[in-house]
């Protein structure tokens, strides 16, 4: 458990938060079909704490709840239960102040989606600028665009042009321009490159570690490829039906993953290293989180399942500096 | 050889004059080989794939070249002859397997109507094949699901279904383009030792389109590197991966990060892929290679050998073979 009193170096804090959705069908159709109304479990009692200046990565398949995490992490869902902390305010006290939210902003998925394709760039990179009042006559808020577009690798006269002229890497940088334009210390990215190709997916990662090293910028990333999370984090995050089932430093995770899904999922991924070696498939798939299976989430497609996981949901074991929420971790019956 | 693309050409005819999205293009598959076809969105991957089964779209056309399946040629066949390949010759496997199957029939109606489109075959025995099929791709239950609807089936079996669709008029040559994109990577390992062995077992040739490094290095025999509509470089896939010999393949393979160690910073490729209205004479890579020099800006470069693989660059016009 992270202290308390580590709060100044602690950019945020989570703590058993969890946010369920309600996905029942309308009154009518469950009062004659006699249904009970379904909850979605999206993200159930997850803790994490990102120091200043680092990255901690939260990985997992669809469905794991990480996209939910980025959204309560930057206020756009309140937690069902549980509380955010952000420079060790609460979360939505932080958000009703302007000071402190512009100190956060999220890079998106999708650059085709996430910028207006009638404004033009700098329009868009000033509206930060202008919402907070951080900059107030035109000269200023032009000098300081073009000072953001050309510290993302773009120039100063891209600022007149319009988001179409731009391809899907540029159109990242500008995203990435609009979200420092708020002066911010941390950032929600949501899978910022799964949407571009490799060699530009190399430029955008590099441009957010140089960033991140000339700013002291803390990032939340999100990402399912494991690849770029081990390339991004200093910590990690492994999601599975919304629980963090392995979290510690990523080196250590990478090293000697401990939880079974970790493993699967290390085993399972295409790498450039795997020419012409076989691989054991594995089975199974991730389980509705509708109705998540009793006791331990990944029980139904672990080798090491037993008649306790199927009823006792774990707790975290620490190993080391690695928290494992894992019972044959936990008892010694995972082979090392 | 099963497929020769020869000089391959295709041309979109617009207002602004014509666009030339794959520009001489030649390789071959053989009998039983998976050639993995990979390049960065736009480079014309799966637009060669729509090629060789006739399916692009107009007014996009083949202006030169010749594609031949088993020696014949197949490039210039009326629709209704092609519609007779296709399935039956050729399968194919696109990545969205929620668009590929329709929503009204159920999967086995789908499967059987396939099944009696191309092979002569009675209701019961479409049905028994289509089962069959299931089991084959791994759906459980086979049996008692073939009645079931799409939405009924989670991605990855979706996938599944849509391979045993692609399959089961038992063509030649499968074309997979982004066959595991859409899917998890849990399931994505799934599919692609799927594919592999299907491959293996019926002595299918498949082309696989993907812009995933991983998994051509895990399933592909040869892997061909596209870049501007162009083959950049073509060869057994354990060279083009680890000992690339076209300066953007070596680009391209140092930009992804691996999970075996990390590095301070990745390699990139400065600057982005020409757009078709603007791409540079000579070679097309021209304006982003760091080992660029005068002939590269002038003249372009066919695919030449460049010890174990072919490369289309001028650093390998003195090699001893060049014929």
């Amino acid at each position: 458990m992270p202290e308390i009193g580590a709060a100044s170096a602690t950019v945020m804090e989570a703590v058993k938060v969890s946010r369920f959705f309600d996905v029942s069908k309308p009154w009518l159709q469950r009062a004659f079909s006699r249904e009970p109304r379904r909850t979605l479990r999206a993200v159930d009692e997850v803790s994490f704490a990102i120091p200043r200046g680092t990255t901690l990565s939260l990985v997992g398949e669809s469905g794991c709840g990480k996209s939910t995490i980025a959204r309560l992490a930057v206020g756009l869902y309140a937690p069902t239960s549980g509380g955010i902390s952000f420079e060790g305010q609460p979360l939505s006290a932080a958000r009703a102040q302007a000071s402190l939210r512009r100190r956060m902003n999220m890079i998106f998925q999708d650059p085709y989606a996430s910028l207006n394709p009638r404004w033009r760039v700098r329009d868009i990179v000033a509206e930060p600028i202008r919402a907070f009042g951080i900059l107030n006559s035109a000269s200023d808020i032009a000098a300081r665009v073009g000072q953001l577009l050309t510290q993302v690798g773009l120039s100063a006269v891209d600022g007149e042009k319009y988001p179409h002229e731009f391809s899907g890497g540029q159109r990242q940088r500008i995203s990435i321009a609009r979200a420092l334009s708020s002066e911010p210390d941390f950032l929600v990215c949501d899978e910022p490159t799964s949407a571009l190709d490799v060699s530009v997916q190399a430029q955008i990662l590099n441009l957010m570690r140089d960033l991140q090293q000339r700013l002291n910028l803390t990032y939340l990333f999100i990402s399912h490829n494991l690849a770029v999370v081990r390339h991004m984090s200093d910590r990690l995050g492994v999601m599975y039906l919304g629980r963090i089932v392995e979290t510690g430093p990523g080196e250590d995770i990478f090293r000697t993953p401990r939880h079974p899904y970790t493993r699967m999922l290390l085993e399972a991924i295409p790498d450039l290293d795997m020419v012409g070696r076989a691989r054991t498939p594995v089975s199974g798939e991730v389980p509705s989180p509708i109705a998540p299976p009793p006791g331990c989430p990944f029980h139904p497609r672990c080798k090491l399942a037993n008649d306790r996981c199927k009823v006792e949901r774990p707790g975290h074991t620490a190993v080391g500096e690695v928290q494992v929420a894992c019972h044959a971790v936990e008892e010694g019956r995972a082979a090392t | 050889m099963l497929l020769d693309v020869d000089h391959l050409t295709v041309e979109f005819p617009t207002r602004r004059g014509t666009l030339r999205a794959l520009d001489d293009v030649s390789f071959s598959i053989a009998q039983g080989e998976v050639l993995g076809v990979v390049g960065e969105s736009g480079a014309g991957k799966s637009l060669t794939g729509a090629a060789i089964i006739g399916l692009l779209e107009p007014p996009g056309r083949v202006a030169k070249g010749q594609i031949r399946l088993d020696g014949k040629r197949i490039d210039n066949l009326s629709p209704d002859q092609m519609r007779r390949i296709r399935g039956k010759q050729i399968g194919a496997i696109f990545q969205d397997p929620l668009t590929t199957l329709n929503p009204l029939y159920s999967i086995g109606r789908q499967l059987a109507e396939t099944i009696q489109t191309h092979l002569p075959m009675s209701d019961r025995d479409a049905r028994a094949r289509s089962i069959k099929w299931l089991e084959e791709v791994g759906i459980p239950a086979a049996r008692d699901r073939i009645d079931a609807y799409p939405h009924e089936f989670s991605g990855g079996m979706r996938q599944r279904v849509v391979i045993a669709l692609a399959l089961c008029a038992e063509p030649r040559l499968v074309i997979a383009d982004e066959p595991t994109t859409a899917l998890d990577v849990s399931i994505q390992a799934q599919i692609i030792t799927l594919i592999k062995r299907l491959a293996r077992d019926h002595g299918t040739s498949v082309m696989l389109v993907t812009h995933d490094m991983g998994v051509i290095a895990e399933t592909a025999d040869r892997v061909a590197v596209m870049y501007a509509g162009r083959l950049a470089e073509i060869g057994p896939v354990a060279d083009v991966v680890r000992r690339p010999k076209h300066p953007y393949t070596e680009g391209l393979m140092g930009s992804i990060p691996t999970l075996e160690h990390r590095v301070e910073r990745l390699r990139q490729i400065d600057g982005a892929m020409p757009r078709l209205t603007a791409i540079p004479p000579g070679c097309a890579y021209n304006p982003r290679c760091p080992k660029v020099f005068d002939r590269c800006r002038v003249e372009r470069p066919a695919l030449m050998p460049a010890g174990t693989t072919e490369a289309a660059c001028w650093l390998y016009a003195e090699a001893p073979a060049h014929a």
